[in-house]
C-alpha cells in the first residue's frame, strides 16, 4: 500500500465524519466545523487516489489549491450568515439614507 | 512495513482522532482548537503527499485564516449569548 | 449506517485499476511552452486557467456575501497587549517580505499568487489584532475596489488573448509575462478578499466592544 492509497483511506473516513457530523449534530458552529471536514477529506481523495502510484500529479494538486481556498470562503461566508441568524434580527438594518447612496460605510 | 509507512499510519490515525473530537468534544472551544491542530496535522500530510505548494495554502488558510474566523465567531456567539434577550419591539418588520 | 457507507467507499477504493491516462506526463511534456518552470502553476494559470479565474470570482461573490450580512461598525481599534505588538512590529516587514517572495519564487519552485495571497491576509490580520494605532482606518470601499480590480484584471488579460483564437490562450514566447501580471494581481487582490473576511464582518447591534485586555 503505498501513502496515497493510505491518505485516500483516510479521506474517504474523514468524509464520512464529516457527514455524520452535518446530519446528526446539533449546533450551527459544529455543523461547519463538520462540513470543512468533508471537504478536507474530499481533497485527500483527490490527491491520494491520483498519487497511489507513488509519482506526484500536479493537476489534482492544482485543484486542490483551488478547492482550499474556495473552502475558507465559503467557511467566511457561512459564519457570517449564522452570526446574523443569532442576532435575532429578521433583517439587517436598514440603511440611514432612504435614498441608499453608497457615500457612507458603516 | 517500511519506515515511510509506519510514519504515515501513525500520521493518519492522529489525523483521524483529532478530526473525531473536533465532532465529539463537549466543549465548543475546545472543538476549534482542535480542528486548527487537524488543519496543521493536515499540512503535514500535504507534505508528505509531495504536495508543498498545498501544504503552504493549507497551513496559511485552512490552519490559520479558518482558525481566527472560527475563533471569532465562538466569541461572537458566545458574547450575543450574554447579552439580556432583545425586547420583540426591537426587531424591524 | 455511517459504518456502512465507510466500509463500502474504502472497498471501492481498493478495486480500481491502474491508471489509464497519466496526467503527470502530459503537463511535463508541454511544461517548456507554458511559460513557468513548475508544473502546479502552470497548470493553475495556464493549462486550467479558468478554473482559477472563476474561483476569484468565487471569492468575490463571498465577500459580497459577507458583506451583506451585516457592515462593520466603526468600532474602537484593539488594545492589543505590549508583546503582541513587539512581535507584530518585527513579524510584519518580514510577512511582506515573503509574500513578494513566494509570489515570484512560484515560477519554478512551490509558491505562486494563492500563498502569497495567504500570507498578506495573515499580515493583514496581525496587523488588525495587534492593535497598532494608525492615524486614520482604511476606507471599507477600498476593499472592494481591490477585490474587483484582481478579477477584472484577470478577465482583461483573458479577453486581450482572445486574438489569438480563444480566451487566455496565451502566445508561448510571452506566456511567463502575463502569468506574472495576473499572479500580481491576484496576489494583491486575494490578499485583500482574504483578510476583508475577517476585518470586515459584521458587529452587530448590542455586540460588546472588542477591546482585548485578556493576558
Amino acid at each position: 500500500m503505498s501513502s496515497g492509497l493510505l491518505f485516500a483511506i483516510v479521506g474517504c473516513l474523514l468524509f464520512v465524519f464529516g457527514l455524520g457530523g452535518v446530519i446528526l449534530l446539533d449546533h450551527l458552529l459544529r455543523r461547519i466545523l463538520a462540513f470543512n471536514l468533508m471537504g478536507s477529506g474530499t481533497f485527500l481523495v483527490l490527491v491520494g487516489l491520483a498519487q497511489r502510484d507513488g509519482t506526484p500529479d500536479p493537476v489534482p494538486q492544482a485543484m486542490v489549491l483551488t478547492g482550499i481556498v474556495v473552502a475558507v470562503a465559503a467557511t467566511a461566508l457561512a459564519l457570517a450568515l449564522a452570526r446574523r441568524l443569532h442576532t435575532g434580527a429578521s433583517n439587517p438594518p436598514p440603511p440611514a439614507n432612504p435614498t441608499c447612496r453608497d457615500d457612507r460605510h458603516a | 512495513m517500511t519506515l515511510h509507512l509506519a510514519f504515515d499510519s501513525l500520521l493518519a490515525v492522529i489525523l483521524l482522532w483529532s478530526a473525531w473530537q473536533t465532532l465529539v468534544t463537549p466543549q465548543l472551544d475546545r472543538a476549534v482548537i482542535l480542528y486548527i491542530v487537524f488543519g496543521l496535522l493536515l499540512t503535514l500530510v500535504w507534505a508528505r503527499l509531495d504536495g508543498p505548494d498545498i501544504a503552504l495554502a493549507e497551513a496559511a488558510l485552512g490552519a490559520g485564516l479558518t482558525g481566527t474566523l472560527l475563533l471569532d465567531a465562538l466569541a461572537a456567539l458566545r458574547r450575543k449569548g450574554k447579552q439580556p434577550s432583545r425586547k420583540p419591539s426591537e426587531i424591524e418588520p | 449506517m455511517l459504518t456502512l457507507l465507510a466500509g463500502l467507499l474504502v472497498s471501492a477504493l481498493f478495486d480500481l485499476p491502474p491508471a489509464q491516462i497519466r496526467l503527470p506526463v502530459f503537463v511535463a511534456d508541454h511544461l517548456a511552452e507554458s511559460g513557468v518552470r513548475h508544473p502546479v502553476t502552470a497548470v493553475l494559470l495556464n493549462f486550467r486557467g479558468y478554473d482559477t479565474f472563476l474561483e476569484v470570482v468565487v471569492l468575490l461573490l463571498a465577500l459580497v456575501g459577507v458583506l451583506a450580512s451585516g457592515l462593520p461598525k466603526d468600532r474602537s481599534p484593539f488594545t492589543g497587549n505590549v508583546l503582541l505588538q513587539a512581535l507584530a512590529r518585527h513579524a510584519l516587514p518580514l510577512m511582506l517580505l515573503a509574500a513578494v517572495y513566494l509570489l515570484w519564487a512560484g515560477a519554478h519552485q512551490p509558491g505562486g499568487a494563492f500563498q502569497a495571497a495567504a500570507v498578506l491576509a495573515a499580515a493583514a490580520v496581525l496587523f488588525e489584532l495587534s492593535g497598532i494605532r494608525t492615524s486614520k482606518r482604511p476606507d471599507p470601499r477600498w476593499f472592494r475596489r481591490i477585490t474587483s480590480a484582481g478579477v477584472l484584471l484577470f478577465f482583461a488579460v483573458a479577453a486581450a488573448m482572445l486574438g489569438n483564437g480563444a480566451l487566455l490562450q496565451y502566445p508561448p514566447e510571452q506566456a511567463g509575462f502575463f502569468i506574472l501580471l495576473i499572479e500580481s494581481g491576484l496576489t494583491l487582490s486575494l490578499a485583500v478578499n482574504l483578510a476583508a473576511f475577517f476585518l470586515l464582518r459584521s458587529t452587530e447591534p448590542g455586540d460588546a466592544q472588542a477591546t482585548d485586555n485578556e493576558p
